[in-house]
């Protein structure tokens, strides 16, 4: 597999490597772990020019707390979301999901910024990181800004990002008190990309549920919310047959399509089945 | 176990296998990893359309692109006399059919090889390669073998009307329309046996190097059998006189049968060597194994079988259509039928049996041998029709099997579809597998977990195997244009030290261990003292290579009767320096004595030495000591067994879990027990991953769905259970060590025994068959379709 002919960078620097976005505005792509980037360059579907690796940069990669929320640097690998002790206690979707990702030669390349930028349909974080409400840093030629993640995700492989910006961070609010998360997934055999993959964050207070947040991937073009199902959630005492009423919204306003990994009846059932188990087991995580 | 210490007996030890450490530690010399002065790179331009006419090609702009040696086209490989690929088993009335290393006038498949380019490095071959601008007039294509066949179907080549490669009958036709009249019950079902993509670890390579000062050419290339590869490539394609061209295939990482085949590449390779008058190395990216490797299966079957009113099976009828792709393949024809519709009797007594196969051209790549190579087919078509008797008769499918299993007083066994079994117990390796899995209590805890919701199968496969083909005579009588003996040379250094030539081909199976062992055995030497030498024309006697599980069985015996040739000369050499007659000398434990005085002895070293020196041997005697044996089996050898799988099938989501595998084989005399573990449970791993998760398929237009890795499934360890593996040994009486074949018993067992299981699961809701692979989708589709399954 041999990709086409391109210019490699490595700027020491997160200003250096904006920059270079900028010389090169239509063929720079940015490459971190290269685990999605890469196999698209040797099937030469990706041909960019210029390739900046950001992984020389100090800084880009580390889980920090600070108060009232837990930063992730872009270049954090998988592998240390999966077994960091600071998510695990405070944001343990995210290891929990970290850790369904391909394989392990996977997540110690893989990056969390990469995953996003990337914005693959079948990819996880994204589902995640929209329950989660994260909000993703960024730095372009104006400075920095801030993308709400669900603001983010804007087509296949597409995303809010301009070309000259790069994610710096991202940033996942302190979950409320009685809350409970969950991230489940039908992988596909091959790539152990998601099927489907359902990320739950549901806060409970006292009977009722206070508020809830479902991302949902492996179905369309990116990553969505699944808006319907939070509402039916909302306010709502969550009893089994509630819960099951409410997944039974998960593929409202979704346009399911037949691959090969099966029909459309059948992708419905499976995101129906999936959410289900995704919201039950958040449920009993917030209970405890 | 790996034995540590020195087992009594060689033969039939678990010693480790030596060829591992070097290429565990990256020391294995394959053909990838040849570098040589002045090599160029070769990237091939391949078609994008499953069917297409070549209108025109335009190489201006590639062929000025930096590093760019040369462009090739078909048409200046055919101007040059290069010619068709051949076939190498003529089927009566088969349709062959023009397969030119570069095509020229159209392409049949998505990946066909329309231009060479060649190049100072493989980057600069890549990039002018997708500079090189193809004109195509697009055609309709058709993929299923089926759908070639119907009226109207898009017509792949002049020569082949209707895409007809081949109609191939065998059986009584009338016998068993009979049988089918008289029956008591009739199961009749379609069974779709999918397409597979056969992915070695190692992709296909070639280098090849031509010498303008003496005119010889050397290829090394991925090849499971490099004589046969240099045969066909001199005498049919190139036109190379055969002694002027060398055909070296040292380490080779797996095959799986794809690697048996002469392929474009290897060809255009060469010839171009010679043409740009330096090295030329091609390595195909995986996706070209995806498109272009050999694939394998690809039956649409209609079977029925007849029941009498005990039970007893009387009848099987089967057509199906066997799919071969856009060309012919080497061995394509052979393997639906002579190593497909033979196997049809399984292990039981059918009295009649009638199978009619249709060969069919359809615009995929073409299909050949892979692991097991129409013993699968058959054993998973038989197994499931015995499996859906079992249902319809209300019967045990356990016992449904032994009822009809051949007795052992019954061989040699002829079968109604020509094989003759040389040996077979069926009923032990049945129990055993039985036992194994514990299967009455099984059965009452299938019953009991129902009754929770909770749906476990139990699935059965037995199977015969037939492997090491033979003989030369029947072979070519029956279009095989290669005879299937095997040859070993063995020689005998000054010092006792021994290296063993074989004919055979290990890209696996571990023959570096295996025959070292058999031979250091029957030499009665240390294991250390015997080498084995395989994969190099310019070494190894004519030979035939390694596929169908024949290594041990034909190129073992080979060796072994390459062996009793150096004894018998170390015999005279010994009588003549002990004074003794010939006839009283007994060659053992590395010593030739006088019988019943011991210590009247020659060291095999000693004996070795003056055959060198010449000093003192007997009148008449040629020094040396080394000989070489062409070895012809007289029949095929046939091992058997009985797998059983265990799976739980989730009923909502459809998903199935893998348990418990239980495999009971006879390999008959096993030289190294833990090799054929390895072999059983990588099969194991190929044929559940045909049950369970592989399957190549298309779009309309032809073009492959499942192309890479993170399209095809391929098994992971995390898919698979650990395997409980056993064996009965039942000795071959057609070969003087009494072994089998090992090598593809997994694969052609396990597919079936994971579908009946999977079947056997969902029987509570009245499902009786679910085509492959079983995916979650599948059976969730099954089941709503089933009142008792929604």
């Amino acid at each position: 597999m041999f990709p086409a002919s391109f210019e490699y960078h490595t700027p020491g620097t997160i200003d250096e490597a904006v920059s270079l976005l900028k010389q090169h505005p239509d063929d720079a792509k940015l490459i971190a772990g290269g685990h999605s980037l890469l196999p698209m360059m040797k099937l030469r579907f990706a041909q960019p020019a210029h390739l900046v690796d950001l992984r020389k940069i100090s800084g880009l990669s580390g889980i920090r707390e600070i108060d009232g929320a837990v930063l992730i640097g872009a270049t954090t690998t998988h592998r240390m979301i999966e077994t960091s002790a600071v998510l695990t206690r405070r944001i343990p979707i995210l290891p929990e999901a970290a850790h369904l990702i391909g394989d392990p030669l996977v997540r110690n390349r893989g990056t969390i910024g990469g995953s996003l930028a990337h914005a693959d349909p079948a990819a996880d974080l994204p589902a995640v990181i929209l329950a989660l409400g994260a909000e993703l840093k960024v730095l372009g030629q104006k400075g920095t800004r801030t993308i709400k993640s669900e603001a983010f995700f804007t087509g296949l492989l597409t995303t809010a990002l301009t070309p000259e910006e790069v994610i710096t961070e991202i940033r996942i609010p302190d979950l409320p008190a009685g809350t409970g998360t969950a991230y489940t997934k039908h992988p596909h055999p091959a790539s152990r990309f998601a099927v489907v993959g359902v990320a739950a964050v549901i806060t409970i207070d006292g009977k009722t549920i206070k508020r809830a947040r479902v991302g949902i991937t492996g179905v369309g073009e990116h990553a969505v919310r699944g808006m319907a199902v939070e509402n039916a959630l909302s306010g709502k005492s969550p009893d089994d047959a509630m819960l099951a009423a409410a997944a039974a919204h998960a593929a409202d306003g979704l346009e399911l399509r037949a691959d090969s990994q099966g029909p459309v009846d059948y992708k419905k059932d499976l995101l129906t089945r999936f959410t289900l188990t995704a919201l039950t087991r958040a449920v009993a995580r917030a209970k405890t | 176990m790996a034995t540590t210490t020195t087992p009594e007996r060689l033969f039939g030890a678990s010693i480790k296998r030596r060829e591992d450490p070097r290429l565990i530690t990256g020391k294995g010399n394959f053909t990838d990893d040849l570098k040589l002065a002045g090599q160029t790179f070769a990237s091939f331009v391949r078609s994008p359309h499953a069917h297409a006419k070549i209108k025109g090609i335009d190489i201006r702009k590639a062929a000025a692109m930096p590093g760019v040696v040369a462009i090739y086209t078909g048409k200046d490989l055919t101007t040059a006399g290069v010619k068709s690929l051949p076939c190498g088993w003529l089927l009566p009335d088969l349709k062959l059919v023009p397969h030119l290393p570069l095509a020229t006038d159209a392409v049949r498949h998505v990946g066909d090889q329309v231009a060479v380019v060649i190049a100072e490095t493989a980057y600069q071959a890549k990039d002018a390669a997708e500079a090189v601008k193809v004109t195509y007039e697009v055609m309709p294509a058709v993929t299923n073998g089926e759908q070639a066949l119907k009226p109207g179907a898009p017509q792949l080549h002049a020569e082949a009307p209707g895409n007809k490669s081949f109609h191939f009958t065998i059986g009584d036709k009338a016998a068993t329309d009979a049988a089918f009249a008289s029956a008591a019950n009739v199961v009749k079902q379609r069974l779709i046996n999918q397409r597979l993509i056969a992915n070695a670890m190692e992709p296909r390579a070639s280098v090849a190097k031509y010498d303008a000062g003496t005119g010889d050419y050397t290829l090394w290339v991925t090849s499971q059998n490099p004589h046969v590869h240099r045969l066909l490539m001199a005498a049919f394609v190139l036109g190379i006189p055969e002694h002027k061209l060398r055909v070296i295939s040292q380490d080779v990482g797996g095959g799986f049968g794809s690697k048996i085949f002469v392929y474009p590449e290897e060809c255009v390779v060469t010839w171009a060597a010679k043409a740009v008058n330096r090295p030329v190395k091609w390595t195909a990216e995986r996706r070209e194994s995806f498109l272009t490797d050999a694939q394998g299966r690809d039956h649409i079957s209609d079977a029925e079988m007849a029941f009498d009113a005990n039970g007893k099976i009387i009848g099987l009828r089967v057509h199906t259509v066997a799919n071969l792709g856009a060309y012919l393949s080497t061995f394509a024809p052979l393997i639906p039928t002579f190593l497909y519709a033979t196997l049809l009797s399984g292990c039981y007594t059918i009295p009649a049996i009638w199978c009619e196969v249709d060969g069919v051209y359809s615009n995929t790549t073409p299909v050949d041998a892979y692991r097991g190579a129409g013993r699968p087919e058959a054993t998973y078509l038989l197994e499931r029709m015995v499996d859906l008797g079992a249902r319809a008769l209300n019967t045990d499918p356990a016992e449904l099997r032994r009822k009809n299993f051949i007795p052992a007083n019954a061989f040699p066994y002829q079968t109604p579809v020509a094989f003759q079994y040389d040996s077979g117990n069926y009923g032990p390796a049945l129990d055993k597998a039985l036992q194994m899995v514990n299967y009455k209590q099984l059965r009452a805890e299938q019953e009991r977990l129902r009754k929770e919701g909770k749906y476990i199968g139990i699935g059965l496969a037995t199977y015969i195997e037939a492997c090491g083909p033979a003989p030369s005579q029947v072979a070519g009588a029956l279009g095989a244009q290669a005879g299937l003996w095997e040859s070993a040379h063995v020689r005998v250094h000054p010092t006792g030290k021994v290296t063993v030539f074989t004919g055979s081909h290990s890209h696996g199976q571990g023959h570096e261990t295996t025959f070292a062992q058999l031979a250091a055995d029957e030499l009665g030497l240390p294991y250390e003292d015997v080498e084995i030498v395989h994969g190099d024309t310019g070494q190894v006697p004519f030979g035939m290579g390694s596929y169908g599980s024949r290594s041990l069985a034909v190129g073992g015996s080979a060796i072994h009767s390459g062996i009793q040739k150096i004894k018998e000369k170390g015999r005279k050499i010994a009588a003549h320096l002990l004074e003794a007659a010939e006839e009283d000398i007994v060659a053992e434990g590395g010593k030739f004595f006088v019988k019943g005085s011991p210590s009247r002895s020659k060291a095999f070293a000693e004996i070795a030495l003056m055959a060198y020196l010449a000093h003192n041997l007997p009148k008449g005697l040629e020094p040396g000591l080394e000989a070489t044996s062409f070895y012809d089996p007289t029949n095929f050898v046939f091992p058997f067994g009985t797998h059983i799988a265990v799976v739980e099938v989730d009923k909502a989501s459809g998903i199935v879990t893998l348990t418990k595998y239980v495999a009971v084989d006879d390999v008959g005399n096993v030289v190294n027990p833990m090799i054929v573990d390895g072999m059983v449970h990588g099969g194991i791993a190929q044929g559940v991953a045909q049950a369970l998760w592989e399957g190549a398929s298309y779009d309309n237009t032809g073009q492959p769905l499942a192309a890479s890795m993170m399209d095809y499934t391929l098994p992971k360890a995390d898919m698979l259970p650990s395997y409980d593996t056993a064996r009965t040994v039942t000795p071959s009486p057609v070969n003087p060590m009494g072994v089998k074949g090992a090598g593809e018993t997994g694969t052609i067992a396990s597919t079936a025994a994971v579908a009946n299981a999977v079947m056997d699961a969902l029987a509570p809701f009245g499902v009786t068959h679910i085509d492959l692979p079983l995916t979650p989708a599948t059976i969730w589709k099954a089941l709503q379709g089933s009142p008792k399954g929604r």
